[in-house]
């Protein structure tokens, strides 16, 4: 089912099934096209399988953008371990809703790119790794791994290839944390979610203590239209360092809020005004959050030519992100969105390196003294001190995610945190008119 | 200690899923699916999850107290989520939320007298385009406005 109209500007490639009746079905998956890129593949080396997803320039979709290709070349595949593949499907990034529409509509797609990772580092077992709250994706991807099964498309000797795979789900429990990929495998192993220290990395000991390829959902989702119609047709959809498509969440202040397919470096400005139909209630964009709540904001003046990919937005300093994007309109209150963003983090914060578990408690506490109006001015200082101090200075990326949007929301919004200073009132809590925060 | 065939089934099929001597990973899973039925992680769903996968009780507990889906005292019948992170807040999840606790006369964690419902204000759910948003135990309800929680709720009370 889908929660919104889709947009004619999208690109359609994993979003190709979507909306067609019984789009979940593998009946409808294999009459347009389904698994017929894994036996293309189970007819190659799998070194050509990892070749054609490296000349697609498929970057990880669930967030560190690292390249696809590359990953799976780091797996020994001559090891006698046994190898594995995991896909992370614990979505948790605030603003982030895709990989729940691609499992949503076509989970045959994430079989099958699970099936030719497998296939293409000799890895003969999956688990999808479905945060907790997913419980009904859980249900749908169980009935399509076990259509699969009854099919030939999963178990031994699939089509008489000789290629043995089995896949299975695993759900999470509540925990953002998890969906860091060191806490995920811990997790599945039946642990606290707290990170592994790297290297090594997840490709050389991984799930179980062996090599694992761990993406995320739409990175394997992506992979049956490399193999199908070739690498370099995929990355002729993106920019030069990045091919393909990105599923964006725009999330926030615009008029049509949705998931859609874009391409990678699609414009920003269109992207809100004609895919998101513009700022709602005819009001002025004030800030963007690119990639989830862990990227660094962009103001309005800095959305001016930026689009949508790796390298536009690391040149604003910002990232691309896991693709949910925050839209923030004039009203709205920078110091609430700062609180609410570092609530988050502090509540997730697995306590086990002390800058990120005392660091993100600390901004909580003195956001929330701003916003209640106590704020003095040696907070503002004090609140990019600490952030800048958590910064690489944790084992997991959790730590930057906190400090990161804190920072960047202290600097390019600085006098809406003198406007709150010594009890004045929120300007925008108190403003006649105001909406939304 | 006994559940229904469907659990049953599950636990075996899930003791099945990982490799050998790798049992202890149906834990997490165990323990969740294990609350659905028994209403939450009672002191006796520690000790069968931990004798079947292998570890001890004090095992499972320190793992379980992570995980914020996983429960140690009963839920109300409905338990109601409201998201009040960003993408939800900028749709006035916030307001969602404090309205929500009037109309149950509860607050956060807390269970109604009658044991129909609780609340919890949970973090991103995962509906972000969607906001505000809400779920009732695993249902998903988007673009909640305050009238529509109401007619929710109140179709939930009448409930047989």
């Amino acid at each position: 089912m889908l929660y919104n109209e889709p947009s004619p500007l999208e690109t359609r490639v994993l979003t190709r099934r979507f909306g067609m009746a019984n789009s979940a079905a593998i009946d409808t998956y294999l009459a347009t096209d389904g698994y017929q890129a894994f036996v293309k593949a189970a007819g190659m080396k799998p070194e050509q399988v990892i070749e054609e997803v490296k000349v697609s320039n498929l970057r990880g979709r669930g967030g560190a953008g690292f390249p696809a290709g590359m990953k799976w070349s780091f797996v020994p595949r001559t090891s006698s371990k046994p190898k594995y593949i995991v896909v992370n499907a614990d979505e948790s990034e605030p603003g982030t809703c895709k990989d729940r529409v691609l499992m949503e509509n076509d989970p045959h797609q994430l079989i099958e790119g699970a099936l030719i990772a497998g296939f293409a580092v000799d890895a003969h077992a999956g688990y999808i790794y479905i945060r907790g709250e997913y419980r009904y994706l859980i249900e749908i991807m169980d009935r399509a791994i076990a259509e699969a099964y009854a099919k030939g498309w999963l178990g031994k000797n699939i089509q008489g290839t000789g290629f043995d795979f089995d896949l299975y789900t695993h759900t999470g429990a509540g925990a953002y944390e998890c969906g860091e990929e060191s806490a995920l495998l811990e997790s599945l192993e039946g642990k606290r979610g707290i990170p592994r220290i790297r290297p090594p990395f997840p490709a050389v000991v991984g799930a179980f203590q062996c090599p694992t390829v761990l993406n995320n959902v739409e990175t394997y989702c992506a992979v049956p239209a490399i193999l199908r119609d070739g690498g370099a047709a995929y990355a002729a959809l993106g920019v030069p360092k990045a091919g393909g498509t990105k599923m964006t969440c725009l999330t926030g202040h615009v008029n049509k809020p949705g998931v859609y397919e874009l391409r990678l470096g699609f414009p920003v400005k269109q992207m809100i005004e004609e895919v998101g139909g513009g700022i709602r209630n005819g009001k002025k964009l004030k800030a963007l959050i690119p990639g989830g709540s862990s990227c660094p904001v962009l103001t309005a003046e800095e959305c001016e030519g930026a689009t949508m990919d790796y390298d536009s937005m690391a040149l604003r300093k910002t990232m691309l992100g896991s693709g949910g994007v925050i839209i923030m309109d004039e009203d709205t209150c920078m110091v609430k969105a700062a609180l609410r963003i570092m609530r988050f983090y502090a509540h997730e914060s697995c306590g086990w390196c002390i800058p990120c578990r005392e660091g993100t408690t600390w901004l909580r506490k003195i956001l929330q003294r701003f916003h209640d109006g106590g704020g003095v001015r040696e907070d503002i200082g004090l609140i990019g001190d600490i952030a800048k101090n958590m910064l690489g200075r944790t084992f997991c990326p959790l730590g930057d995610a906190a400090a990161m949007p804190t920072i960047s929301i202290v600097e390019k919004f600085r006098q809406e945190f003198e406007d709150h200073l010594h009890g004045k009132p929120c300007p925008y809590e108190h403003a006649p008119e105001a909406v939304g925060v | 200690m006994t559940f229904s065939p469907q659990l049953e089934a599950r636990f075996e099929k899930l003791l099945q899923s990982y490799p050998p001597g790798r049992q202890r990973s149906a834990m997490i899973p165990m323990l969740l699916y294990g609350q659905d039925e028994v209403g939450c992680v009672s002191d006796e769903l520690i000790d069968e999850v931990a004798r079947r996968v292998g570890v001890t009780p004090l095992q499972v507990n320190e793992v379980l107290s992570y995980y914020s889906m996983l429960h140690r005292k009963p839920l109300g019948k409905y338990h109601v989520q409201i998201c009040t992170n960003i993408s939800c807040l900028l749709h006035d999840g916030d307001k969602l939320w404090e309205h929500a606790c009037k109309k149950l006369g509860i607050g956060h964690k807390q269970v109604t007298e009658d044991g129909r419902f609780s609340l919890e204000e949970v973090e991103c759910i995962g509906a972000c385009s969607w906001a505000p948003a809400v779920q009732v135990n695993y249902d998903f309800h988007h673009f909640v406005k305050p009238e529509e929680l109401d007619r929710l709720l109140d179709g939930l009370r009448e409930k047989p």
